[in-house]
């Protein structure tokens, strides 16, 4: 598995321990009191590395390429997971998933930002930057749930909407400024869970959720820190000082009220085991979509509005 | 420095982005596009678009105001709402200390004015972006206001008429100014259901998260001619595709080509076309 810069020291850790394994193995020495003291190190390591990442080393793990995408989430919670394709106007476009499913017998209807884990498949999948018929085949999409009655589950994972010649010709702006609008009148519950990179307008396509979580190191930004530096700071080399003032981890924008929760990732991040995280979100969802149960859907239209409507921090002279 | 690059420098400048209308004197300007120089008292008669080129100069929300609502019939609502940096943010500079020199340069606590006219006798909710005060990114403030004005226009069942021109979300206020496309487009929707007319009159430039959100949401979408119009920014989807883009991209012209427009209106004949718009949607006066 790749490996972050922050957790070389962790690798290196672990590559003595394999070494004293297999030195233990082959010449009966016993080292198995040796191997528990640095393996028990590693663990210290790795828990005192992860409890102090700065937001740039949170952004690294966000963007991991081995963090579990939209698809493999579908499939790993929801029974009978189907996934159907295209906006009925243009295309099927890759960078956003939708699909029907089951969870404890519940119909679901799923909709995800798509990333890839190697070079083709992210070509493939435009990195997980969509175009305006991703947001289009969402928005189709959940009012198909509406229609039946299906509760929505999004996944948002993705640096930004595409900002492509055609992607502009097509109406990029309207394909997500339409989903925002559309989206706060949906008749069924919608919960929005950021699992890795929450970039910008094309992260709130399909972002107006009634709850609102982020994965423990997923990020939600108004811009990329990269753009940020660039923009504001004049320099692309400060992103990491644009990270840290924009604010944009999982404990900031629970703090902001933004993120109504966050989901725990499994030690070292959700990269290191796929079903645990699945496990996990899993628990959330069950449990949030029990509460809607009771709640009639006016409630559910209202609490969505609301949610957004109380949004911004100002001060009101007379 | 070669000859070559000596002459690819030469190249005459597109568009100044700045808004230098004031030579000394305050008397004479010069267009950014033709650079035609300009006598400031024709020009505005001329409601600042330039007589030569019909370059529509970027414009203060008192002047856009007079130009196309019905004389002295502009009142303005919530004026003191303000911004606060609440993230703390700096970049070259400290986000309060920007606020505080856009405020004094501007005399407007924020990048929008919003209030009532009478638009030929027909009472309107209107909202004036100003790009002098922050490049009009929208916040928490600009978000409020707007929430506000389609509120109000939903619930005395006046019609909502928008001016746009703004780089998009205000990033020194971080996902909260995110967030407020979110909440300009949920009112939007309480306004459909109203069945109140909103009209978005997009002006240059209106990029960023103020197209992809209120400023797209028109029951009718008017541009100003040539104004920029666009989610990505020219240069950052240059910089994506490597590609030079063509010429007129993301142009007022360009959207109406491709359908993202209902009409693109000079200056002169602006009001006169929002007037008829609004009372064929059904704006009383």
């Amino acid at each position: 598995m790749k490996s972050l810069e922050f957790e070389e020291p962790i690798v290196e850790l672990t590559e003595k321990i394999n070494q004293l394994r297999s030195l233990s193995g082959s010449e009966a020495l016993d080292l198995d009191s040796e191997i528990a003291k640095a393996e028990k190190k590693a663990d210290q390591l790795r828990k005192e590395i992860y409890t102090n990442l700065t937001p740039t080393q949170v952004i690294q793990i966000s963007r991991h390429p081995n963090r579990p995408d939209s698809l493999s989430l579908a499939n790993l919670i929801f029974e009978d997971f189907i996934e159907i394709h295209g906006d009925r106007q243009f295309g099927d476009d890759p960078s956003i998933i939708c699909g029907l499913g089951k969870l404890k017998g519940q119909s679901i209807a799923i909709i995800g930002h798509q990333k890839g884990h190697d070079t083709k498949e992210n070509i493939y999948r435009n990195f997980g930057m969509p175009n305006p018929e991703g947001y289009r085949k969402a928005l189709r999409v959940m009012y198909l749930a509406e229609k039946f009655n299906m509760p929505i589950i999004t996944f948002i994972d993705t640096p930004g909407a595409y900002p492509g010649l055609e992607a502009e010709e097509r109406g990029q702006a309207e394909a997500i400024a339409r989903n925002l609008r559309e989206m706060i009148s949906i008749r069924v519950p919608i919960i929005t869970i950021v699992i890795g990179e929450g970039g910008s307008g094309g992260a709130l396509g399909i972002g107006v959720a009634n709850k609102v979580f982020m994965m423990e190191y997923s990020i939600y930004s108004v811009i990329s820190p990269e753009g940020c530096a660039s923009i504001l700071f004049r320099d692309a080399k400060l992103a990491s000082k644009a990270a840290d003032n924009l604010k944009i981890t999982a404990k900031d924008i629970e703090g902001l009220g933004i993120a109504d929760g966050i989901i725990k990732e499994p030690f070292g991040g959700a990269h290191r085991d796929w079903k645990v995280t699945a496990e996990t979100i899993k628990k959330t969802i069950v449990k949030e979509l029990a509460a809607y149960k009771k709640r009639d859907t006016e409630q559910i239209v209202e609490e969505r509005y609301a949610k957004f409507r109380q949004m911004g921090q100002f001060i009101e002279g007379k | 420095m070669t000859i070559l690059n000596w002459l690819a420098k030469k190249q005459p400048p597109t568009r100044s982005k700045t808004e230098k209308l004031n030579i000394p004197g305050d008397v004479w300007s010069k267009c950014p596009t033709c650079s035609e120089v300009l006598f400031l008292k024709e020009l505005e008669k001329n409601l600042s678009v330039c007589p030569k080129c019909n370059y529509h100069f970027r414009l203060s929300p008192e002047d856009r105001i007079t130009y196309i609502f019905d004389k002295n019939s502009f009142e303005e609502t919530h004026a003191a709402i303000e911004g606060i940096d609440f993230l703390n943010f700096e970049d070259t500079e400290k986000y309060k200390d920007r606020l505080k020199k856009a405020q004094a340069k501007t005399n407007h606590k924020d990048a929008i004015v919003t209030g009532t006219a009478l638009l030929k006798k027909i009472p309107v909710n209107i909202g004036v972006m100003n790009f002098g005060f922050l490049g009009g990114s929208m916040g928490s403030v600009v978000g409020e206001k707007i929430t506000r004005l389609i509120e109000s226009g939903a619930e005395n069942k006046n019609p909502v008429i928008i001016f746009t021109s703004s780089g998009g979300a205000r990033m020194q206020e971080g996902i909260m100014s995110l967030m407020q496309m979110a909440k300009t487009s949920a009112a939007l929707y309480r306004l459909e259901q109203a069945k109140v007319p909103y009209i978005s009159v997009l002006c240059d430039p209106t990029t960023g998260g103020t197209s992809a959100s209120f400023a797209m949401l028109g029951d009718l979408n008017i541009a100003e001619p040539d104004a920029l119009i666009s989610f990505a920014g020219p240069r950052v989807i240059e910089q994506t595709i490597r590609q030079k883009l063509p010429k007129g991209f993301q142009r007022s012209e360009f959207l109406l080509k491709h359908g993202m427009l209902d009409l693109v209106v000079d200056r002169k004949a602006m009001r006169q076309t929002l007037y008829t718009c609004i009372s064929i949607l059904g704006g009383q006066p």
